[in-house]
């Protein structure tokens, strides 16, 4: 049964998602939350691993998700549910998209989704910042986590600066947040 | 070497060795199609790019398939998407295993503890980069607004939104034609 579940979720994620990995986040984000399979960090780190290992985003976390889920079969169903529905629209639209990509009806439909997936990105930033960047504790309380907070700056700040390769950017940031573990002194994570 | 074979270890070494995701590997493609390979000319490859980035799913995968398709039809477009998924299936396999074992681990949890903060700002930048590209007019800023909301505040599904994108989107196609049909009747 999880194995349809899985391969009919990441389907539907296939089906969905436009414009990349980061735009996949929250429609994948809403089926794992919806069917409870993993926590927020449990999710936050499979996208911190998908998007430092090589390949597309969208196929390592499909596999990482389904492998969680249920072993080696988890893992391919729901590969390939997530391969699927561009595999078949290819097949299906080639010729015509080969001939009509720059016709005004996809190129207005296509300019209705951009702003939507600009939205979906942010929401997804949030989604991730939400268990990452802050937690409430147990009586309500706040409680910022201010190493990542200042990581999530640098990052940023360097990304917008300099030309330093993304993938090389979440290795630094790994080693910071490891520097940072014996410079704050506080157990964290 | 037969074509189906190139093809897939074509796009497996790419598979392989590209790191960032589908639009990093969309240079590397080029280089092995257009000058390696010379399978395809250099504007083809940038009309098969539009194309593939103008249906779902991920981006390598859509480009793999179009660009098989196109150079060995049904077979070829198999091959190549295979080719691409490979590599990351399998490595994934491995890592998820071995990260199974370590992930309670305090130092695993020290060293993400900076991960997450390096994915949220790189969440963020893409986030920048699909807005000032996505958001042009009055019409596509409100849509950007209402997902921002609808997602994060009320829960509703990513996918309510993308039909409504796409939705606007159809709506505006249907207006400009009408407004140019009127204005070719006025003449």
């Amino acid at each position: 049964m999880i194995l349809v579940q899985l391969f009919a979720s990441f389907f539907k994620i296939g089906l969905f998602s436009f414009g990349g990995g980061y735009a996949m986040i929250s429609l994948i984000a809403d089926e794992i939350f919806k069917y409870q399979w993993l926590s927020q960090s449990e999710f936050v780190r499979i996208i911190g691993i998908a998007g430092m290992t090589p390949g597309p985003i969208a196929i390592n976390s499909a596999t990482f998700v389904g492998y969680k889920m249920a072993g080696f079969a988890g893992a391919f169903f729901a590969t390939l549910g997530v391969s699927m529905p561009s595999f078949f629209l290819v097949l299906a639209l080639a010729g015509t998209l080969f001939r009509h990509a720059d016709h005004p009806l996809l190129i207005q439909i296509l300019k209705g989704m951009k702003p939507v997936v600009a939205g979906l990105i942010f929401a997804a930033a949030v989604t991730v910042g939400k268990s990452t960047l802050a937690e409430f504790n147990v009586n309500g309380g706040l409680h910022l986590n201010w190493p990542t907070i200042a990581i999530a700056v640098i990052v940023l700040t360097l990304s917008l600066r300099t030309k330093v390769h993304p993938i090389l950017l979440i290795v630094f940031s790994g080693i910071l947040g490891f520097a940072a573990h014996f410079l704050t002194g506080i157990s964290i994570g | 070497m037969h074509i189906y074979f190139e093809l897939f270890s074509s796009f497996f070494k790419i598979g392989m060795f590209t790191f960032g995701g589908g639009f990093a590997m969309l240079p590397l493609i080029e280089k092995e199609m257009v000058v390696r390979k010379k399978w395809i000319g250099r504007d083809e490859i940038m009309d098969l790019f539009a194309a593939a980035q103008a249906i779902p799913g991920a981006i390598a995968i859509n480009v793999a398939s179009f660009i098989g398709y196109k150079i060995a039809g049904k077979k070829g477009s198999f091959m190549a998407t295979l080719g691409v998924i490979l590599p990351s299936f399998m490595i994934i396999i491995a890592v998820a295993a071995l990260f199974m074992q370590i992930a309670d681990a305090w130092q695993v949890a020290a060293v993400f503890n900076g991960i997450n903060g390096g994915v949220v700002a790189m969440i963020l930048i893409s986030g920048f980069r699909m807005a000032r590209s996505g958001i042009v007019d009055r019409i596509t800023a409100t849509l950007f607004t209402v997902t921002l909301i609808a997602v994060i505040f009320l829960g509703v599904s990513p996918i309510y939104l993308i039909l409504l994108g796409a939705a606007v989107g159809l709506l505006r196609y249907a207006i400009e034609k009408k407004h140019s049909k009127e204005a070719g009747d006025g003449e």
